[in-house]
């Protein structure tokens, strides 16, 4: 087999029995969808009357409004949440005595963390559809049209697809899981510090310029345009692409150094 | 006879300190080589080196005819590892575990399937085949792991400690199947503190200690410089005298009783040697770490299963 399609049919396999642990364990997948179902909950029916009050335009019905400008920053908050899942599920996974298996056998270097990498792009697929029909359950009503669904499933993939290979070089990187866990918490604090809950606008200067310069902020903006049926700003369209290539190319360089780390 | 395993001046240091210090190791395709050795002496080392999962500061090694720094994917596709610690997918079933296997080596679904309900029955599996691990004991766990090497048919295979933890029943389990790999023309490598052990069933035993090898040769080689067994002789008031090797033989027995002066109530019992008895014997010094512990199973064992 040609070095390509090894690759693909070794990743495909680790891909399987990452789908299969999630089955087997699914305490990790019910607690990383819980989260921003969760949050999205207390958002909308406990600050959402104040917060949406606020927002511009805001007045009558305040809390269905602020549900609407809500939701993209809790899709990335489950985004980010993945990342946690992804650490942790590489931390374990490197503790097992299976992966020294692996390491010993003629199979691709890289199928281990393309397994775990699919399996938590998938996880965060499943969690993001269940936060949106929580969403549509408690009256969201996106005015995205079937192309612009499209391209926000492709568009969220990615994300996911880029965090989870950070995420899992930094898992890789911790001596315990408890440690592993700890390291994407930063993900979950980047919504927080951009336009995810409010507008970046109505911060102080300072945080103002970070919440305009971090990744989430182009994330969030992208996946609120297309939900609300218009093409996202260039600029916005732009900077995740780039930001999701520079999170692929960091975390998979990073996480194959440290798969190598110490073989011949 | 073909060479499976040629290791030369195998360094490995971790943090300043000297875990294997210039290993040559020379292991003919076909036959079991048993590096014997106490805890810390550098076996598991030797082994992730030797499987690619450490790289050398020093040395070389061809493995099955690949250069283990040059092609370690080479090397890779001719080994399997059982390791110390069951290197199997808690999360899953026997089954999926070989099946997990049979995919990584590219076997094809037909072959896979084939290979994989062979191995369940050849190591007694099949029953549990579908059940998730949780419900194996450790010994159907090191027998499902033994399994999952084979399911590539490795040329090479390396066995750190297989024994250890293991219930004299399915030690002797192990031991048969080290055999049946050996008539299938396998290459062994195993490791174990246990002299015993690895008189049962190695052509040659090299014994570390410290990261050096410290002696080498068959086991009867071995044990002529130990003896075969060892006499324990206690005075009649509690007092032991000091352990004398025997060589086996009725006439080295007699000569022994002979030196032994005046009390003829005196106990006298007769062990297996030790780990501690081969040190002695090729040291004149006890082993590096603490081996109490490699001592005294070793000759439970014995009585167990003889």
């Amino acid at each position: 087999m040609t070095n390509i399609a090894t690759t693909a049919a070794d990743s495909a396999t680790m891909f399987r029995r990452n789908l299969l642990h999630m089955l087997r364990y699914p305490g990790l997948t019910v607690f990383v969808i819980g989260i921003p179902v969760l949050l999205l909950l207390l958002f909308v029916y406990v600050f959402g009357g104040t917060l949406g009050a606020g927002l511009p335009g805001g007045g009558n019905g305040a809390s269905q409004q602020y549900l609407a400008y809500v939701v993209p920053g809790i899709l990335l908050i489950g985004v980010a949440g993945i990342a946690n899942g992804a650490s942790i599920g590489i931390a374990q996974d490197m503790t097992e005595g299976i992966v020294a298996r692996f390491r010993s056998m003629a199979i691709s270097r890289a199928a281990v963390l393309n397994g775990h990498v699919l399996g938590n792009t998938v996880q965060g697929l499943l969690c993001l559809a269940i936060v949106l029909g929580v969403g549509l359950l408690m009256g969201f009503r996106p005015a995205a049209g079937p192309l612009a669904w499209l391209v926000l499933a492709a568009f969220l993939a990615l994300v996911c697809y880029s965090i989870s290979w950070v995420a899992v070089a930094m898992g890789m990187s911790s001596k315990t899981v408890e440690a592993a866990s700890n390291w994407p918490m930063i993900f979950t604090l980047l919504p927080f510090l951009g336009s995810g809950f409010v507008p970046t606008a109505s911060m102080p200067g300072w945080l103002q310029w970070f919440a305009d310069a971090q990744p989430f902020t182009p994330f969030i903006e992208t996946a609120r345009a297309l939900l609300a049926g218009r093409a996202p700003s260039a600029g916005d369209g732009w900077w995740s692409l780039i930001w999701c290539t520079g999170f692929i190319a960091l975390g998979y360089a990073w996480a194959r150094r440290l798969y190598e780390r110490k073989s011949v | 006879m073909t060479t499976a395993i040629a290791a030369r001046g195998i360094t490995k240091r971790y943090r300043g300190q000297t875990v294997l210090d210039g290993v040559d190791l020379t292991v003919a395709a076909g036959t079991v080589l048993a590096l014997l050795g106490p805890n810390g002496a550098g076996k598991t080392t030797a082994v992730h080196i030797l499987s690619t999962l450490v790289r050398p500061d020093g040395g070389t090694a061809t493995i099955a005819g690949h250069d283990l720094l040059r092609d370690p994917q080479g090397v890779r596709s001719a080994i399997g590892l059982t390791g110390q610690f069951a290197a199997v997918d808690g999360l899953l079933t026997g089954e999926e575990n070989l099946r997990l296997m049979a995919d990584l080596r590219h076997l094809g679904s037909r072959a896979g399937r084939q290979r994989v309900a062979e191995l369940l029955e050849r190591f007694d599996l099949t029953d549990v085949a579908r059940k998730p691990l949780i419900t194996y004991s450790g010994g159907m766990k090191r027998r499902l792991d033994l399994a999952m090497t084979l399911v590539g048919t490795p040329q090479i295979v390396f066995l750190d400690e297989p024994t250890t933890g293991l219930d004299p029943r399915s030690r002797q389990t192990m031991w048969e199947i080290v055999r049946e790999l050996l008539d299938d023309g396998v290459t062994i490598f195993l490791t174990t503190q246990y002299l015993e052990e690895a008189d049962r069933v190695a052509d040659r035993v090299v014994v570390l200690d410290h990261g050096r090898i410290v002696g080498e040769g068959t086991p009867s080689e071995l044990k002529a410089r130990v003896g075969t067994e060892v006499l324990v002789v206690t005075d009649r008031d509690g007092t032991a005298r000091p352990e004398i090797p025997i060589d086996g033989t009725v006439g080295g027995l007699r000569r022994v009783l002979d030196e032994i002066d005046g009390d003829q109530l005196a106990t006298a019992s007769l062990r297996t040697p030790s780990l501690d008895d081969v040190f002695f014997a090729l040291t004149g010094n006890p082993p590096s770490s603490s081996s109490e512990s490699a001592a005294a199973p070793a000759t439970a064992s014995t009585r167990e299963e003889s």
